[in-house]
């Protein structure tokens, strides 16, 4: 008997095997990247600590409150939210040194010299129980939006940059630039409990 | 001449497709690495919000989620229309977060156990008040850096 060659496997249906592989991982594949808005939450504060609220000066604070109908009442009047970021930006960075509006002073700042600029301005955000939680978050969205703002307008001005692009060191100056703090109020529990 | 003659003659033959699989494979290990799949299965319906200002989650595994919403249909009947919280594959309550908090701190490396942050996946018509229980837990188990999860848009109007 003559020694037959052996046939090379006949590799042409590999491919099919493998576009089915590959048809399966792009159908089941989900690419979506979480986002978010990043917060800090304080830490549960010392019990024989001293309540300092009180002792910030009322024009140094901005007051957001929103109740369970999801109205907003932002230092004592009503708002509709799409004014909410324009309100914020006014207060953060108190352009025309009201007196309303928080307190200035000579800071001296790396890259930027000695500036004025407002002290430092809290933002006190309250909310109901019953308000929804798409309102809430809108709310927070348009305060850091206003920072965000004036932040990346700062630094368009100074460096030609916008903030998210800057290196550390910068940031950090363009931080203590505008700085404002978001407190929010302890929940309080009306109804007893702990 | 006659030898011009011979090569026209010839024709084009088949396209060599020996490297087609090469390629395919090539796709598919690039689909198979970057595929996710889903480690959780949604027991309550999420809208989630929008906002302009959202940034992008970096290190998936050092975050936690909480989920919080209405029980989607098929639970609707045991665990009725209330927003509940979902931790993992159940559905827990607002004392439970602690436990949860420590076991996700536990699993992590040491190293990394201060970068654990917390997302919050909350629909959108959720009211504000398991949300600030659950705040408030999560305060209590010093996880202190959170995530509210939301989807980016370019405009809110």
């Amino acid at each position: 008997m003559a020694k037959r060659e052996v046939q090379p496997i006949n590799a042409g249906s590999m491919a099919d095997i493998a576009f089915l592989l590959l048809i399966f991982f792009l159908v089941t594949t989900t690419m979506d990247v979480d986002t978010g808005l990043m917060r800090r939450l304080p830490p549960i504060p010392d019990k024989d600590q001293i309540d300092t609220d009180d002792k910030i000066k009322e024009r140094n604070v901005f007051v957001v409150l929103i109740n369970k109908n999801n109205d907003l009442l932002v230092e004592n009047e009503e708002m509709s939210i799409y004014d909410l970021r324009e309100r914020a930006r006014e207060f953060i960075a108190n352009p025309d040194d009201r007196e309303n509006l928080p307190e200035k002073d000579y800071k001296d700042i790396q890259f930027f010299g000695n500036v004025y600029v407002p002290k430092n301005p809290v933002i006190s955000l309250r909310n109901d129980r019953g308000t929804e939680y798409g309102t809430y978050l809108m709310v927070q969205n348009e305060l850091l939006a206003a920072k965000n703002e004036l932040r990346d307008e700062i630094s368009m001005q100074t460096f030609g940059q916008k903030y998210d692009d800057l290196d550390e060191e910068h940031q950090d100056a363009v931080q203590q630039y505008y700085t404002s703090v978001l407190s929010e109020a302890e929940p309080k529990n009306i109804g007893g409990g702990n | 001449m006659s030898r011009f003659k011979r090569k026209g003659k010839k024709g084009i033959g088949a396209i060599n497709t020996a490297s087609l699989p090469d390629i395919v494979f090539m796709l598919l290990f690039f689909f198979m690495t970057t595929t996710v799949m889903k480690e959780v299965d949604l027991k309550v319906n999420i809208r989630l919000p929008s906002t302009t200002e959202a940034k992008k989650l970096e290190k998936k595994d050092l975050v936690s989620f909480i989920y919080i919403g209405k029980p989607s249909i098929h639970f609707q009947k045991l665990f009725g229309t209330e927003p509940r919280i979902q931790l993992n594959d159940q559905f827990k309550a607002v004392i439970d977060i602690q436990d949860f908090i420590a076991q996700e701190r536990d699993a992590m490396n040491e190293s990394d156990q201060a970068k654990m942050s917390v997302s919050l996946k909350v629909d959108e018509e959720t009211k504000m008040g398991v949300v600030t229980d659950v705040k408030q837990a999560l305060r209590r188990a010093s996880a202190l850096k959170l995530n509210y999860s939301s989807i980016k848009v370019d405009n809110m109007r």
